[in-house]
């Protein structure tokens, strides 16, 4: 996609260098003459924070992993030595952990972004895969750094989600002391965890390369879901969006400094400040509030269903929560891409959101009565929107007519606003 | 597949040692990426610790002591004879996991259940082992993750867990000794 440069090196040097390696070329096409869509909202911002607060996660714990000590016998206080006495290791392992939850929340937001927008349809579906992949890598690695300090939550959540591969038939056991390297979780389990968490961030950083990679061969989607047809649909990435994203990492970076600042343990839980003892088991065991929804989807199977046994299905259910997002693009076939447009895929949508959030709080509760009941209920329907919803959806909806392109889209809506304050003009008159 | 052409387009001789060649290579690379996978498994000195030897003369009828085998805990209970009683009583149906009390415990010494206080459903350490501990619908341990509910020979009664707690291989040295792994 080089049609879009006008990168014409006039200095010699730059010159000799461009037609050897033309990296100069490829930032301008990429990084600031990208033809980018005018009618993007603030929807579309998510992806610059969540580049940032990669860098900022990358950054801090490099840093943290120069006082950071991977033994069971020294882990817990080197934690708090960080927290305690090294200079500025409040702030610096405060944002380290904080800036896991705030990763979350950004990608939460991005995902829901192209869930209601159809941004995972074609030709955008290695992308939306290739996002999908990066936010099972974020999972992994929020789970292994989340064992680090080794605290009662850090040990038992290790213990507990290591266990979910015992459910695997025949080669269960087998894998569960593979991932180990013990019977239990112990120091060789701390070990590698460590190991695996200073590597993942970068496999995530290479994932991500690729992503933007594929956004790029299509280019971004917008609202309206119309393509991009011509250059009067477009404004070049630099300096519109490099502008407006900036403006949305400054306002994200408010409430993360706040809980840096003032709350860094709210999002956390009491128990990790209890060492790790691996022969009492907190009463209540939670994940963090990030991975709460599938949490609950692992416990809303309580049933064997032929010859999966309750512990297999909940681990099915669990996966799939989170496979299925990769096949969504044939799942929903709605020529349509924009929920602006689609009357009936509106209110399934923002249900589906607001299930979500009701499987994050049923997580966090104890498996018991209600909690329960609702749990399998909030599990059926996040399987349904994709299986049922969707599908039917595709066949039945008749979509509303969509603008001819973009800039007509935004000529239409000046036209509106124009016609509106004519009339109300108008009726001052009278 | 034919790599060289000839006229005929029949696999040469150059072929043959192309796919031999890349054949032996992908073995090599197997044989090298073995050691790489295996270094994850228990390493000797967890293995080492896969054998210990319980004294059993100290626990009075009814106590519960837990002991550390493979970094895993070991309950040791010293049943009464009513819980002896209970736990034979029980209908194999009415069992999730069934077995009968017998198979949980060595003949002649009834009265030990030697078991691994691991929650079968995902790890957690059941209750049950101090006598104010919750011990769940049917007496014996109740595990506070998931509810689990298993009753005095450590069979899962209720609850996601799918199998009984688990009986380690133990075997009596003397009366009051066994020795676990």
């Amino acid at each position: 996609m080089s049609s879009h440069s006008n990168y014409n090196p006039t200095n010699p040097v730059e010159k000799w260098f461009d037609e050897r390696l033309p990296l100069i070329r490829f930032s301008k096409e990429h990084l600031m003459d990208f033809p980018t869509p005018k009618n993007i909202n603030y929807w579309w911002t998510m992806g610059a924070v969540l580049a940032i607060v990669l860098v900022v996660q990358i950054v801090t714990g490099i840093i943290l992993a120069m006082h950071y000590v991977p033994n069971i016998e020294m882990a817990f206080d080197s934690v708090e030595h960080i927290r305690r006495n090294v200079n500025y290791g409040r702030i610096i392992q405060g944002t380290h952990a904080v800036g896991a939850s705030m990763f979350f929340f950004a990608v939460y937001i991005h995902m829901f972004r192209g869930l209601y927008y159809g941004s995972y349809k074609a030709p955008r579906e290695i992308l939306w895969i290739l996002g999908v992949i990066i936010f099972l890598l974020m999972m992994a690695t929020s789970f292994l750094g989340y064992t680090l300090p080794w605290g009662q939550m850090s040990y038992w959540g290790a213990t507990v989600i290591t266990n979910v591969f015992s459910a695997i038939p025949l080669v269960g056991t087998p894998i569960l002391e593979f991932l180990r390297g013990g019977f239990v979780v112990d120091n060789p389990t701390l070990n590698r965890f460590f190991s695996l968490h200073y590597l993942l961030p970068f496999i995530i950083a290479a994932v991500v390369a690729l992503h933007i990679w594929a956004l790029h061969v299509p280019g971004n989607g917008n609202p309206t879901g119309v393509e991009v047809k011509s250059n009067a649909d477009t404004i070049p990435f630099h300096p519109y969006y490099t502008m407006k994203d900036l403006f949305v990492i400054v306002v994200f970076f408010i409430p993360f400094a706040w809980f840096v600042f003032f709350a860094p343990d709210i999002l956390g839980h009491a128990d990790n400040y209890i060492r790790a003892n691996p022969f009492v088991t907190p009463a209540h065991i939670v994940p963090e509030w990030y991975l709460l929804p599938f949490y609950a989807m692992l416990r809303a199977v309580d049933f064997d269903v032929l010859f999966i046994n309750a512990k297999l299905g909940g681990v099915i259910v669990m996966f799939g929560s989170i496979l299925i997002l990769m096949v969504l693009p044939w799942l929903d076939k709605s020529k349509t891409r924009s929920g602006n447009y689609r009357p009936m895929f509106k209110p399934f949508f923002w249900l589906f959101v607001l299930n979500f959030l009701m499987l994050m709080y049923l997580g966090a509760q104890v498996a018991e009565g209600i909690y329960v009941i609702l749990s399998k209920v909030g599990t059926a329907y996040y399987f349904g929107y994709f299986l049922i919803v969707l599908p039917i959806l595709a066949r039945i909806e008749t979509p509303k007519p969509l603008p001819n392109s973009i800039s007509e889209s935004i000529l239409d809506k000046h036209e509106a606003k124009a016609a509106k304050k004519i009339q109300i003009g108008g009726e001052g008159n009278e | 597949m034919t790599l060289a052409t000839n006229v005929k387009n029949d696999p040469t001789r150059r072929d043959f040692l192309y796919v031999t060649t890349a054949a032996v290579g992908a073995v090599g690379a197997a044989a090298a990426v073995w050691p790489l996978i295996d270094q994850m498994n228990p390493d000797a000195t967890v293995k080492a610790l896969a054998v210990i030897e319980a004294d059993l003369s100290a626990i009075e009828v009814g106590q519960s002591v837990t002991f550390k085998w493979r970094g895993q805990p070991i309950f040791i209970r010293h049943r009464t004879a009513a819980e002896i009683e209970t736990a034979k009583a029980v209908p194999l149906e009415d069992m999730i996991d069934p077995q009968t009390d017998a198979e949980r415990v060595i003949a002649g010494h009834e009265q030990w259940l030697v078991m691994v206080g691991i929650c079968t459903h995902l790890g957690c350490v059941p209750l049950g082992q101090k006598p104010d501990d919750l011990k769940g619908d049917f007496n014996g341990w109740f595990c506070p993750c998931h509810g689990s509910h298993y009753d005095s020979a450590g069979r899962i009664r209720k609850g996601p867990a799918p199998k009984n707690l688990l009986v380690p291989p133990y075997e009596f040295m003397s009366d009051t000794l066994v020795k676990i792994g």
